[in-house]
């Protein structure tokens, strides 16, 4: 590969434009053979059957399953399935799904919250003891969620808040690594300068916040929050521990339709599908944005 | 109270003509005041959410975990009579808590080389010019999108000895079909394709990132000094990439070795937290499971989580050490 190496200091457009992509595409190594692509279509394909798997299985009867070389291409049975999914009394589906709606939705709220909020203030204003806290709060991603569970356990008897959905949502709603994810960002992307003039205008903190540091955050919050969301969404140790089957997530409600004694799969197969799909339209809409909060966050780290 | 010199008094009010009556001035005054407060208590009120919610649901679980492991605790008990380290030594002889540790180190073998391997990997062959780039990322990640719970109860089936779609391809090759379930290795295995699966594409994302801050004239000197591709990647892009997979191997300790999901729903009926009938793929995380939500022992419980913590931090660091030690001499 014969690149001609920039001059400095050419007005030449070109050569900056050039000069530009260099540096942006960093040190991508040549360009793609067939081979490559040969192996990431079949990488992506490995990712996607899966998925693709259980939405064939979710739109056919049950004897699919059984049936040898295995059926691979969707059937017209979706509302069959998805019908006696939600007369099953004992997944109480719908009612799950609900539920993770709001538990997901109030907690990305609320860490989104505060997490720009804290992050803005360990970012951007000076108090006492600032450095010491910020240390703190990384110290606390470190710690692993599951040594807790017994003990946050006990808490929730004891608040008598077992089989109910604030347990789930309450010790949720502050993210360690959101203040910090946060923090970081905020620190470049807002200026100093923009945060003095409006503090010379009179505005308050609590103004500055809102006017001025939301809007330059609001790339990175919004990743914050697709990943919040998900986690969320997803999560099953404590909601499994602490919540009861009638009042489950969508996540609990899929455990229970998967260990029943009559495995009916079709059934299953639309449950988990539906449970998929909310996530799946996300990282479709907001693909992207994922992928640059996943690669970024990476060099921070 | 008079105004501390330092801090400037903010400018207030439109400009205009200035009436310097007394009433404006009081109005000043007290507006500065009210900044001043401003300035000094906010940060606290803006950070207190978090420490506050912290302390109660973060904090006080972890400390309470190691007092509740030194007792005789049983969710039941009116008592909890103190038992000093009487857990912990009816754990050094436990040998069901052993083998679950046992396993979780196969799956997380398992799953962590072939998945930093293989995403290593991939993160190379995106890392060059191509047509369809958002595309490829987008579809390498999308295993993310699924939760634990779906992904465990498709692969479930794809493993399934009589009609699971993997015996029935292995059987295309002469293999008989497997139990799946049955054996330590087959069930280490599937459970790990499952992590993999999931997070390969999530790796490789972390590693492309990693690799586009490496300086391009670096493979300029290396295609230069006649080093091939397999040469550029493991003399300049592996050794400088070392901070990264130290990041990886260290996250995938923390979650590898809180395994539960996968293997809990790979068992089917309703004693599926054991991992088998011989506990063949129980984690160390099934094991607490077990002794507090099936046995309400939760002072046993509460020594098992404060061991296996323990140990994620042991591993972390030995691992942190063999990353540091790789590619360290060249």
């Amino acid at each position: 590969m014969v690149l001609a190496a920039p001059v400095e200091g050419t007005d030449d457009p070109a050569a900056t434009r050039r000069r530009r992509k260099s540096r942006e595409s960093g040190a991508e190594v040549g360009k793609a053979g067939p081979l490559v692509y040969i192996m990431l279509a079949l990488g992506a394909a490995l990712s996607v059957f899966p998925l693709y798997f259980m939405f064939v299985v979710a739109t056919r009867t049950n004897d699919t399953i059984g049936s040898l070389p295995p059926v691979l291409t969707p059937g017209g049975q979706l509302g069959d399935n998805v019908q006696r999914l939600l007369d099953n009394e004992d997944a109480h589906f719908l009612r799950g799904l609900l539920n993770s709606v709001l538990v997901s939705a109030s907690v990305t709220i609320a860490v989104v919250l505060f997490s720009t909020l804290a992050g803005f203030a360990f970012a951007k204003l000076r108090f006492r003891g600032r450095n010491a806290l910020l240390l703190v709060i990384v110290a606390t991603m470190a710690i692993p969620v599951q040594l807790g569970l017994i003990p946050l356990y006990i808490l929730m008897v004891e608040l008598g808040w077992v089989g109910e959905l604030k347990a789930v949502i309450v010790p949720f709603l502050v993210s360690g690594f959101g203040v910090f994810m946060m923090r970081q960002y905020a620190a470049s992307a807002v200026s100093d300068e923009l945060i003095e003039a409006a503090k010379v205008d009179g505005c308050s903190t609590l103004r500055i916040y809102w006017n001025v540091v939301l809007p330059a955050v609001r790339p990175a919050a919004a990743v914050l929050g697709l990943f919040t969301f998900m986690q969320t969404w997803n999560d099953f140790l404590w909601p499994y521990s602490v919540l009861n089957q009638d009042q489950p997530t969508v996540q609990l409600s899929l455990a229970t339709l998967s260990s029943g004694y009559y495995s009916d799969f079709s059934q299953i197969f639309a449950g988990t599908a539906l449970a998929t799909l909310p996530l799946l339209m996300v990282f479709l809409l907001f693909g992207r944005q994922i992928i640059g909060g996943i690669m970024e966050g990476a060099l921070k780290a | 109270m008079s105004t501390d010199v330092t801090t400037p008094v903010p400018a207030t009010g439109p400009p205009g003509p200035p009436p310097a009556g007394n009433r404006q001035s009081r109005k000043e005054h007290w507006s500065a005041l009210r900044s001043r407060a401003d300035s000094k208590i906010s940060p606290y009120l803006y950070i207190a959410p978090f420490f506050l919610l912290f302390a109660i649901f973060g904090l006080y679980p972890l400390v309470y975990t190691a007092w509740v492991s030194l007792h005789d605790w049983e969710l039941a008990g009116a008592e909890h009579p103190w038992s000093g380290l009487d857990n912990y030594r009816q754990l050094v002889t436990d040998e069901v808590f052993w083998n679950s540790l046992w396993n979780t180190f196969g799956i997380f073998v398992l799953s962590t080389v072939p998945q930093l391997t293989l995403a290593l990997l991939i993160a190379s062959l995106l890392n060059r010019r191509l047509r369809g780039r958002t595309f490829f990322r987008l579809s390498v990640i999308l295993p993310m999108a699924t939760s634990v719970a779906a992904v465990s109860i498709v692969f479930s089936q794809l493993f399934s000895r009589d009609f699971g779609l993997i015996n029935w391809t292995l059987g295309g090759f002469g293999i008989s079909p497997i139990e799946w379930q049955a054996s330590k290795w087959s069930s280490w295995s599937a459970i790990s394709l499952m992590v993999n699966w999931r997070w390969t594409g999530y790796n490789a994302l972390i590693f492309l990132a990693a690799m586009q801050a490496i300086p391009r004239d670096l493979y300029e000197a290396a295609a230069l000094d006649g080093a091939g591709p397999w040469k550029q990647f493991t003399r300049v892009t592996v050794p400088l990439l070392r901070p990264t997979i130290l990041f990886t191997v260290i996250i995938a300790t923390i979650g590898g070795f809180q395994l539960f999901t996968e293997p809990l729903l790979f068992n089917s009926g309703s004693s599926n937290y054991q991992g088998g009938s011989l506990r063949q793929s129980q984690t160390v995380s099934m094991y607490v499971w077990e002794n507090a939500f099936v046995k309400f022992d939760f002072g046993y419980a509460s020594a098992v989580a404060w061991v296996l913590f323990l140990i994620i931090l042991l591993f972390a660091s030995l691992n942190a050490l063999a990353v540091r030690r790789l590619g360290g001499k060249d």
